[in-house]
């Protein structure tokens, strides 16, 4: 089974939000969908400045196996971007909830993050797509 | 659940991600294909490639057997352990499956073929067999592995001490058998290496010796990529029953001499070469971002569109790379349609990388 943090909430397409002190949300995927799609080789994060709804795809993580689409969790404006990945997308491999994240985001609504699944419920949700 | 090779605990135990090949349960990877990839590259790594189907067939006219069914000439094997690579072709010169053949013995030759093509190869093998009165032995009773790389042979070597010498001398595209074990030096990487056929029982104490040497397991995500990066063809996506030799990069392993003999496909061959190829398969490179992919649409300017018949992240090259079945007037670039953009390939000669080393 793969690695679900309980401090962090998640979507069913597989990102996940960190919430920090200062009230931005960073965003990544999950290491279920870094274990599916395999071998990163090239990591497309979203420009700094870009304004997005819940469900906007503003990020491209592409595998050995395939493109994917990564999408914003909730609205906002994307406030940095982690530029490091285009030289080492391998990172999103081995530390998918650390060194490994896709953006940072400052929602339009604080309380919005509290809609996306927690912990446990991911990992059922998981669980359910696999059988 | 597919069929296993006789190695698939040793797979699982060396924690592979299992996927389905052809209905066997095979590695895919046994953690990061792309570590697989270079390990081959630049040292040694082992593929079980027991799902493969080996098939011996024996008898007073089994020459004759083979010059009839195969587009290439048997009769380029002189010498006992001589391989060589040929398509075996339907009536329309379409290509039924690609393989291997290795003149064993006066009257014996040993075939491997695809393991995803197994039944309708062994249906057309026995269909044409009647005529000629030949034997074949479909050999299950043995498992196959693969050892790759610049480092495979000296490896190779030291697991087995008692074939060494005669393994040492092989030259390339030559076997031979060493008490009951036998030695290739084929592969299908563009590294050298051997291709080992033991008995099934004692494939899992030749896997871990290997092992101990150092070689690694290498899984079917970085045979896809080695294979094309050394611009080697796979059966099913760059060629198949609706495309030839001639428009698949395998002009070249078609034997037109001597013209009285009479294969299966010739005719329709000979139709397509005087009519004019229309359609090639040649090598692409994308220096930008973003990977080439099978069925892609390559644009080629003024003639029609030409097709991806295998692309992929090249980890030598450090960008993507591709087969294209495309016009043959096609110039030195051209456009591919990736993911709803247009984006400008070169278009090169294949191999890509051969025994470690750049070549496009």
């Amino acid at each position: 089974m793969s690695d679900v943090p309980g401090e962090l909430k998640y979507t069913k397409s597989h990102e996940w939000v960190r919430i920090n002190e200062d009230g931005t949300l960073t965003i990544g995927i999950t290491d279920h969908a870094q274990d599916l799609l395999g071998d990163m080789v090239y990591i497309e994060p979203p420009e700094a400045g870009r304004s997005v709804a819940a469900g906007d795809d503003c990020a491209v993580v592409e595998s050995v196996k395939a493109a994917s689409d990564v999408y914003s969790p909730i609205a906002g404006e994307i406030v940095e971007s982690n530029e490091s990945l285009a030289d080492s997308p391998e990172v999103v491999n081995k530390d998918p909830y650390g060194d490994g994240w896709l953006f940072k985001l400052k929602p339009s609504d604080a309380g919005a993050v509290n809609d996306l699944l927690d912990a446990a419920a991911y990992t059922a949700f998981v669980e359910s797509e696999e059988h | 659940m597919g069929n296993k090779t006789p190695l698939y605990q040793q797979h699982v135990a060396m924690g592979a991600k299992v996927v389905d090949f052809g209905g066997w349960d095979m590695p895919l990877h046994y953690g990061s294909q792309i570590e697989e990839h270079h390990q081959v590259r630049r040292d040694a790594g082992m593929f079980d490639v027991s799902h493969m189907t080996v098939v011996d067939i024996k008898g007073a006219r089994v020459r004759d057997y083979l010059r009839h069914l195969l587009a290439n000439n048997v009769d380029r094997l002189k010498e006992p352990g001589k391989a060589l690579y040929s398509c075996m072709l339907n009536a329309d010169g379409g290509v039924i499956d690609d393989l291997i053949v290795y003149f064993m013995e006066d009257g014996w030759f040993r075939m491997v073929v695809n393991a995803a093509t197994h039944d309708k190869d062994m249906a057309w093998l026995n269909e044409q067999a009647g005529a000629f009165d030949v034997q074949l032995e479909e050999r299950t009773d043995l498992a196959m592995i693969a050892v790759q790389g610049p480092n495979a042979r000296e490896r190779v070597h030291q697991a087995i001490p008692a074939g060494a010498e005669r393994a040492g001398a092989l030259a390339p595209f030559f076997a031979a058998m060493v008490d009951g074990l036998f030695i290739a030096r084929t592969g299908y990487t563009g590294e050298d290496g051997y291709e080992l056929m033991v008995p099934n029982d004692q494939v899992e104490g030749l896997w871990m010796r290997l092992a101990e040497l150092g070689v690694k397991p290498i899984g079917l995500g970085a045979r896809d990529t080695l294979r094309l990066e050394a611009g080697m063809s796979l059966y099913g996506s760059d060629m198949d029953e609706t495309t030839t030799p001639l428009e698949s990069g395998l002009a070249w392993t078609v034997a037109w001499e001597p013209e009285d003999r009479d294969f299966i496909g010739r005719a329709a061959l000979n139709r397509q070469r005087q009519a004019g190829v229309a359609r090639k398969l040649v090598g692409l490179v994308l220096e930008d971002k973003g990977v080439l992919r099978n069925h892609q649409k390559v644009i080629v300017d003024g003639l029609e569109d030409g097709e991806i018949t295998s692309g992929s992240f090249s980890p030598t090259l450090g960008h993507a790379i591709a087969l294209a079945r495309v016009p043959a007037g096609i110039g030195a670039n051209c456009q591919v349609e990736l993911r709803g953009k247009l984006v400008t390939a070169r278009v090169v000669k294949p191999p890509f990388v051969r025994h470690g080393k750049i070549c496009v």
